[in-house]
């Protein structure tokens, strides 16, 4: 019964998407009260048929119902309850399904905390939002329903995969997805911006909040992805290059190309039409990525079933998309009138610096992600492009942004004096420098010395902005308080997120320092590595709920001082005949000792264990400054201006002005 | 400043970032593309000793071999692709899903003796997914056909001809492990 529901309530929704999609439209050209009234409405219905069709699947995985195909293929009775729940979405038809709901959750949002918006824009924007979700849910109805039946009904399902059961992964799609979908509604005001013809300073002001929020989800998705393939994978290894992995980049570059270059369309009401473009184009790269991924047209690890019907479709509703708003913006972006003057050396002309460098930066990791496939398809060539092609490349335009990044929150607007701001950095320039020699004698690796002094560069830069705007150290420390007190709180925000981004590429520099080794030792010995003394003590079978075990005993000593006692053990799981790895990490905030049980060689009576040792300098640093990256996001978006300060949209219609 | 020298320094800027992207992203791909070789190609062609690759196949059954080289283990097996055999040394773990009899791809250089040093095995995520690369070689040779049917035993490959094609499901392989 209740499939059936779920069925009825995602064919409901789609329904409503579509009049959500129409009617709102009809009504703001019309300027009919009524028509548009009924955009909130539908967009909340909407939301809640989605939530109702999810939780329907989320009862059949909870309850086994095994006559649910999707539920029978992916999920036993054995399996515990947390992975039958977070198993819904770790498929195609119930990542679909996920993804649509998201979508309908940002519509939801849009019609409840957007009533401060005028009422023509939020129907137009919630008109777009719409459109979407009625393609995706008609893809979910009719090519990968999620509720199609079985007959008969298996006693048991056929399980998962056990590389996805791990809590890690469980919550890391739903943040990765919101991620994605929530760079939909700076689309939709896009979009509806170029149905009005219109982009002022308060839709600047609208848009970004929706911006860093995808941004934050996005940006917290990537770093829980990144930290899974890190101790799941058990290669020591904390990013791939895979294409799907690539397929969170390219958004996450354009759509922090987005949060900036909003910035001086609220501030200036300059590059107006150029953040129209990169609102389009971010959430076109998200929704291309995703689904092109997942339909398997990429070759990578993640395609789930190939079905050219789903391909077909997808295709198609891709090109509808993103072919129809970027012929949109062809016709109208020329009505858009240019803003404010600005010099080369101001906020602004770094901004734009900013932008061009992450868009570089995407250029290169969208060609290095698609000439693979286009070579093979053109050519009949396989080749492939990894690390050594994204570090050359990448790794030169983000030292040079990253030392723009420094100087960016201290210059002033519209133009600039480049002494002032020198004067007040001349602190942080030096602790960088002496980082450069240090990193010098301590790293082989030119680019990772770079990188490390870069990032120093940019964390004491923005303590370095903060410090300046409280007159720390200038004034008693009770007046600095004062101003810290009133001091708007997207100030702190922004300084976190940089000095977030400088931690991560302290990490990754230090990464580039790791060790490791492989092994092959009888219980009892020792091996070095990077100082310590490393000894298998220990090996015993145990028994999990769906799997057996062997697990090791490795301590690790620094100078006979016992640092740590590492577990790592290898799972076979019966039902699907397969081994996985689990890996035993200890860590201490500098460095990441990260220890994995391989093969058992030699007969029972004198056997041998392969152990793969590795030292991670700076490793957690990746993932911290990830999430303090997302948290200033997060700060900014409780910025005090965001929740009250309603913009209100200037009188004057449309200033001319000539060139 | 005025509006026209304004765009003339922001076409400037853009020229020079996307430029410099476009000479790094040639610059890199002189050097940086691995290409994907089937065992016949590496002894047909042997690549340059520099020259990573990634040489996919499957692993002939019964060919695995164990060493010990200064307490760091070697695996040393056989690809095939049905035409030729290339030996692969590689110092370190296997991966969970290596299998005799299984599609593999090494990704290293060809040693001037003819042999492959590995620096990377892939063999992921499930015993049914093969490889794309490996799965259009083995087509090529007339090995294999995936719409009849999964994999022959990899044991066989060497002395098969294209002719006689599988009559049944070729019977798993043990676990090589």
């Amino acid at each position: 019964m209740n499939p059936e529901l779920g069925n009825f309530a995602l064919a409901l929704a789609c329904c409503m998407a579509a009049g959500q999609a129409i009617l709102p439209l009809i009504g703001a050209n019309r300027r009919d009260a009524r028509l548009m009234a009924l955009a909130p409405a539908l967009a909340v219905g909407q939301m809640i048929a989605l939530i109702t069709a999810f939780a329907c699947l989320i009862h059949a995985a909870i309850t086994n119902d095994f006559s649910v195909q999707n539920v029978a293929a992916n999920s036993a009775v054995s399996k515990p309850l947390l992975y039958k729940i977070t198993g819904v979405w770790g498929n195609h038809e119930g990542s679909v399904l996920l993804w649509a709901m998201i979508l309908s959750i940002c519509g939801g949002a849009v019609a409840l905390f957007g009533r401060n918006l005028p009422s023509a824009l939020q129907a137009r924007v919630i008109a777009v939002l719409g459109g979407v979700a009625a393609g995706f849910e008609l893809f979910c109805l009719t090519t990968s329903n999620p509720f199609a039946r079985v007959w008969p009904a298996p006693l048991d399902g056929q399980g998962m995969n056990p590389l996805l059961q791990d809590p890690g992964l469980a919550f890391h799609p739903p943040i990765l997805y919101t991620g994605y979908v929530g760079f939909a509604v700076p689309f939709a005001f896009a979009i509806a911006a170029l149905i009005e013809g219109r982009v002022d300073a308060a839709w600047g002001r609208w848009v970004r909040p929706w911006a860093v929020a995808a941004w934050c989800f996005l940006t917290c998705g990537i770093a829980m992805g990144s930290w899974w393939s890190y101790y799941v994978l058990g290669w020591g290894g904390y990013w791939f290059w895979d294409p799907v992995e690539n397929a969170s980049l390219i958004p996450w570059l354009t759509g922090t190309a987005l949060v900036h270059s909003a910035i001086v369309v609220e501030k200036r009401e300059a590059l107006k039409i150029w953040t129209v473009l990169l609102a389009i184009g971010t959430f076109s790269f998200s929704l291309s990525g995703t689904f092109l991924v997942r339909s398997g047209i990429l070759n990578s690890v993640h395609a789930f079933a190939n079905d050219p019907a789903r391909g077909v479709f997808i295709l198609g509703l891709l090109a509808l998309v993103i072919g129809g708003s970027l012929l949109l913006f062809a016709i109208r972006a020329p009505q858009l009138t240019t803003g404010g003057l600005f010099s080369p050396v101001s906020r602004e002309g770094l901004l734009v610096l900013n932008n061009i460098l992450l868009c570089s930066i995407c250029a290169v990791v969208l060609t290095g992600t698609m000439y693979p496939p286009f070579m093979s398809l053109l050519f009949g060539k396989t080749i492939s492009v990894g690390k050594p092609f994204f570090d050359a490349t990448t790794i030169p335009l983000a030292i040079p942004l990253m030392v723009f990044m420094g100087f960016g929150p201290m210059v002033p607007w519209k133009r600039a004096q480049m002494w002032p701001v020198l004067r007040r950095l001349w602190w942080a320039a030096c602790v960088a420098l002496v980082a450069l020699v240090v990193a010098t004698f301590r790293m082989r690796d030119i680019l990772a010395v770079l990188a490390t002094a870069t990032a120093v560069w940019v964390i004491c830069s923005s303590i370095a902005d903060v410090a300046e705007r409280l007159r720390l150290f200038r004034q008693p420390l009770a007046q600095s308080w004062q101003r810290a007190r009133s001091l708007p709180r997207a100030v702190f925000g922004a300084a976190l997120a940089h000095a977030g981004v400088g931690i991560v590429v302290l990490g990754i520099a230090g990464m580039s320092q790791a060790a490791h080794r492989i092994v092959e030792v009888h219980v009892g010995e020792s091996e070095m590595l990077a100082g310590d003394s490393w000894t298998l003590t220990d090996v015993h079978p145990a028994e999990g709920p769906n799997y057996s075990a062997l697990v090791a005993t490795i301590e690790v000593r620094h100078n006979g001082r016992l640092i740590t006692t590492l577990h790592p053990s290898k799972r076979t799981f019966a039902s699907q005949h397969q081994t996985t790895t689990e890996v035993a990490i200890h860590t201490n905030l500098l460095a990441d000792i990260y220890g994995v049980l391989g093969d058992k060689h030699g007969d029972d009576a004198n056997p041998t264990y392969v152990l793969r040792l590795h030292y991670n300098p700076l490793a957690p640093w990746m993932w911290l400054g990830g999430l303090i990256m997302a948290f200033g996001g997060a700060l900014s978006l409780s910025d005090r201006r965001v929740r009250v300060g309603a913009p209100r949209r200037a009188k004057t219609v449309d200033v001319v002005v000539v060139q | 400043m005025t509006r026209k020298s304004r765009r003339l320094w922001l076409v400037v800027a853009c020229m020079i970032g996307l430029g410099s992207a476009a000479a790094l992203t040639l610059n890199a791909f002189s050097s940086n593309i691995v290409f994907f070789m089937a065992p016949s190609q590496v002894h047909a062609k042997p690549p340059p000793a520099d020259r990573t690759i990634r040489l996919g196949g499957m692993v002939v059954a019964g060919s695995v071999r164990r060493e010990k080289v200064k307490d760091s283990p070697v695996a040393i097996f056989d690809v095939t692709d049905g035409q030729a055999a290339v030996t692969v040394r590689y110092e370190g773990i296997l991966p969970d899903l290596f299998r005799e009899g299984q599609s593999v791809v090494a990704v290293g250089t060809v040693n001037p003796d003819g042999t492959f040093r590995a620096s990377e095995v892939l063999a992921k995520h499930d015993e049914t997914y093969m490889p794309k690369e490996v799965a259009e070689e083995l087509r090529r040779s007339g090995k294999w056909d995936p719409r009849f049917g999964k994999a022959p035993d990899a044991a066989s490959w060497n002395t098969m001809t294209a002719a006689d094609t599988p009559k049944k499901p070729a019977t798993q392989t043990p676990d090589g492990n």
